[in-house]
């Protein structure tokens, strides 16, 4: 196992890896459905130390050396694509970006093509962003490079629960038994499913919340199978604030109302938007968090988004973090 | 000429006839020529003896939905491999859907599948005409120059005819010529591109749902629209138990309605998407050759369909094999075509239902003989039946035989199963087509 250390060399913290790295057994990041406590506390271990290198004025420790990253993103995105990026340049690996958007994949070149290009070249890492539900899954049956899920269509975002989770704890603690309300549109969000994952394993307590168009109909019915007992779900959005500990936006696209999913956007800001007075159901000291980007004024009000319980900056700073730890867990983790 | 065969010591089960008993078979000029107690055949020259001891020996599976995508996609399937695979099944003539390039809503296009039929085939093929032109939903085909042709009905497969009027227009047409419409009843505004059954499964894993009120809506629409027009209506591949109950009630007011179930909605649920039991690191996958248009929905469905098989709602027992290349199906869940290959694990899938109980033999064999060929008629003959003096179309099974599903083994260029790996019990030994055997297995 590869040490942190910083450019000079010296090792920091003193203790690492900690022991706990036992515990890890991915060799690719998918969702978080088969994450146990242990690992994501883990994962948050290494965060700490990661988020110290984030300190340093010289940003930047040899941990992935001769390792190469590729980010293939088959879909637009502009701060998880920097984010990865940016944790694999700290950890000192190649990285490649791949914007698939304008590439190949889009004339046509199948996705399995694609990808054993990319390994055919040397990638160790992929990570990747995909417009369809399921994609990684794909990918890690055809090829050896480790896949690290960055979003694929409406099913799963690890890194950023990874990171929403990680923010919580660094405020509240442990998160056992917090109360968490997701609010907005919970069927396209991989945001949230992601989270319901993440969230109930370190036993926090999950509201979703959302107009019914906006949810998923078999969503009680995944609650139950899954034996998920700690997700609830509220359509009026007073009951889910009330006493919350944390409280999760979601973005809402415009072209949800343009296909009649809502009525108008009015009667969603006047019926769901989070703002000050709202707010106020939540416990003094309650979180609010968004995954980006934020449409300021529709889903949340700008006052609440810049506020002081705002913790949304802070949530792509960490993400930096989480991004590196979850690198420095793969590339290490595999091969075992 | 074909052989003279006897089919000795086999247990005759022809549902038809009411027959069930343990008797030889007498097979002479392609034709079924006695049945009777073993060892008092006619003499007869240069005959053949099969020994069907331990074997299940019943009229030709009749298969009223398959696509055999020939013309315009041979890289799935041709006529050829098609009736291949359709004899390794144990079916001795399959009705093809007309979504084919270009469709099969002309008089040339029909002769032309009727004719590479004679030539390539090895099993009876038997057209199913399209609805409207091209398949548009929007002017109807020359429906009596189809019938003229031999289409056996007439359907929009897959781009169900969304126009009410149009339909009904269909159906007065067609009631003057006694063929049914078939319908692949989906109502796509609201399936609204799905991808799988709406339910938990497509909510955990993130894919667009394809509700059961889509199929549902357009079934209560068929029925309505057959009731006026008195015209025969044949419902394709029925997926729910709204629709197995609209149909039981409209057969009870005396609407001719008819309807097919398929052995994989009859044996899978929408979990099967998340992946089989049988892989081994239980990682999540979203299994292309689950994807199925009607998709696979839940066990209460599976019971509801079984209860209709059982007391007459359902009449039939088809494939919709729906063969696809590996490319079709090597991609994305939400990229990757509909359908299964299923002509060649039909009988082994609707075994395991008798094995555990939940079907017996005989109706499963009357829904893939005798009840088939009540919907097609009797224009090709009498189908479906071990009646002497009827075309000797005869499968021979093996109720016990153990065997494990190998995809690469299919005569289908489809290897598109979700059912490769699976242990089955049940498999056909011999299938003999005017008294031609066409397929035997070791």
């Amino acid at each position: 196992m590869r040490t942190v250390e910083s450019s000079s060399g010296t090792a920091t913290p003193d203790t690492f890896p900690p022991p706990s790295i036992a515990v890890w057994q991915h060799s690719h990041v998918l969702d978080l459905d088969d994450f146990t406590r242990e690992e994501i506390e883990l994962v948050f271990e290494i965060a700490d130390a990661m988020a110290e290198v984030l300190t340093r004025e010289v940003k930047k420790v040899p941990t992935l050396r001769g390792k190469t990253v590729v980010t293939l993103f088959c879909e637009p995105s502009t701060r998880t694509r920097a984010s990865f990026e940016l944790a694999a340049k700290n950890l000192s690996a190649d990285t490649v970006s791949i914007d698939a958007s304008k590439s190949s994949v889009a004339k046509g070149e199948s996705l399995i093509d694609s990808l054993r290009t990319i390994q055919a070249l040397g990638a160790d890492i992929i990570v990747m962003r995909h417009s369809q539900s399921g994609a990684p899954y794909l990918a890690a049956q055809h090829v050896n490079s480790s896949i690290i899920n960055a979003g694929d269509g409406w099913h799963a975002h690890p890194s950023q629960a990874l990171l929403d989770l990680y923010t919580i704890c660094r405020h509240l603690g442990k998160p056992d038994n917090l109360k968490i309300a997701i609010i907005g549109d919970i069927m396209h969000s991989r945001v949230a499913r992601s989270n319901i994952w993440g969230m109930t394993t370190m036993g926090a307590k999950v509201v979703l919340c959302s107009p019914s168009t906006l949810l998923p109909r078999g969503l009680n019915d995944f609650i139950a199978n899954c034996q998920l007992p700690k997700v609830s779900i509220e359509n009026k959005i007073e009951p889910a604030l009330e006493n919350a500990d944390v409280v999760m936006l979601l973005r809402l696209q415009m072209e949800r109302q343009q296909s009649g999913l809502l009525p108008s956007l009015r009667e969603y800001i006047q019926h769901y938007q989070l703002t000050t007075e709202r707010l106020s159901l939540a416990k003094s000291n309650v979180l609010v968090m968004h995954p980006g980007p934020i449409n300021e004024g529709i889903e949340i009000s700008p006052e609440v988004a810049h506020g002081t319980q705002s913790v949304i900056e802070e949530q792509v700073t960490n993400g930096v973090a989480i991004r590196m730890a979850l690198l420095y867990l793969i590339a290490g983790g595999k091969n075992k | 000429m074909p052989p003279t065969l006897l089919i000795s010591g086999g247990r005759v089960l022809d549902p038809g006839q009411g027959i069930d008993k343990v008797v030889d078979l007498l097979i002479a000029k392609g034709k079924i020529a006695w049945i009777g107690a073993k060892g008092t055949a006619p003499n007869h020259p240069d005959l053949k003896t099969i020994d069907a001891r331990n074997l299940v020996v019943c009229p030709g599976f009749v298969d009223l939905h398959c696509h055999l995508r020939e013309p315009g996609f041979e890289d799935k399937e041709t006529i050829s491999t098609g009736t291949k695979a359709a004899a390794r099944g144990g079916f001795t003539t399959v009705c093809c859907m007309p979504n084919t390039n270009p469709p099969l809503d002309s008089q040339a296009s029909i002769d032309y599948v009727k004719k590479t039929a004679e030539t390539e085939g090895i099993v009876q093929v038997l057209p199913i005409g399209c609805i409207t032109k091209a398949r548009q939903g929007k002017e109807l085909t020359e429906m009596n120059e189809l019938a003229e042709a031999g289409v056996i009905g007439f359907s929009d497969d897959g781009d169900p005819v969304a126009s009410s009027r149009i339909m009904s227009l269909a159906m007065d047409y067609s009631q003057a010529l006694c063929l049914p419409i078939i319908d692949h009843c989906e109502d796509k505004e609201l399936s609204d591109g799905g991808f799988m059954n709406d339910g938990w499964v497509s909510a955990r894993l993130g894919l667009k749902g394809m509700p059961e009120a889509a199929e549902n809506i357009v079934v209560a629409r068929d029925i309505a629209l057959a009731q006026m027009t008195g015209a025969r209506l044949h419902i394709a591949h029925v997926s729910t138990e709204d629709s197995v109950e609209l149909i039981r009630r409209a057969k009870e007011k005396g609407i001719k309605v008819t309807a097919e179930v398929t052995p994989h909605h009859l044996t899978l649920t929408e979990e099967r998407v998340m992946g089989s039991q049988l892989e081994k690191n239980n990682r999540l996958t979203y299994d292309t050759n689950a994807k199925v248009n009607p998709p696979l929905r839940t066990k209460e469905a599976i019971a509801a369909l079984i209860k209709g098989l059982k007391d007459g709602t359902i009449d039939a027992i088809a494939t919709d094999h729906a063969p696809h290349t590996l490319v079709d199906k090597m991609c994305e869940f939400g990229l990757a075509a509909f359908g299964i290959s299923g002509l060649e694990t039909a009988l082994a899938c609707l075994m395991g239902l008798v094995h555990s109980g939940q079907l017996d033999l005989r109706t499963m064999i009357s829904k893939l003989t005798f009840e088939p060929a009540r919907v097609i008629g009797t224009r090709y003959g009498e189908l479906g039946t071990l009646k002497t003096g009827c075309r000797a179309d005869v499968t021979l099974f093996d109720p016990n035989k153990e065997w494990i599903v190998d995809s690469r083994e299919f005569a289908s260029k489809g290897k598109n199963t979700p059912f490769d790996g699976y242990h089955f019990k049940g498999k056909v030994r011999m299938t003999v087509v005017a008294g031609q055997p066409v397929y035997k297995s070791e």
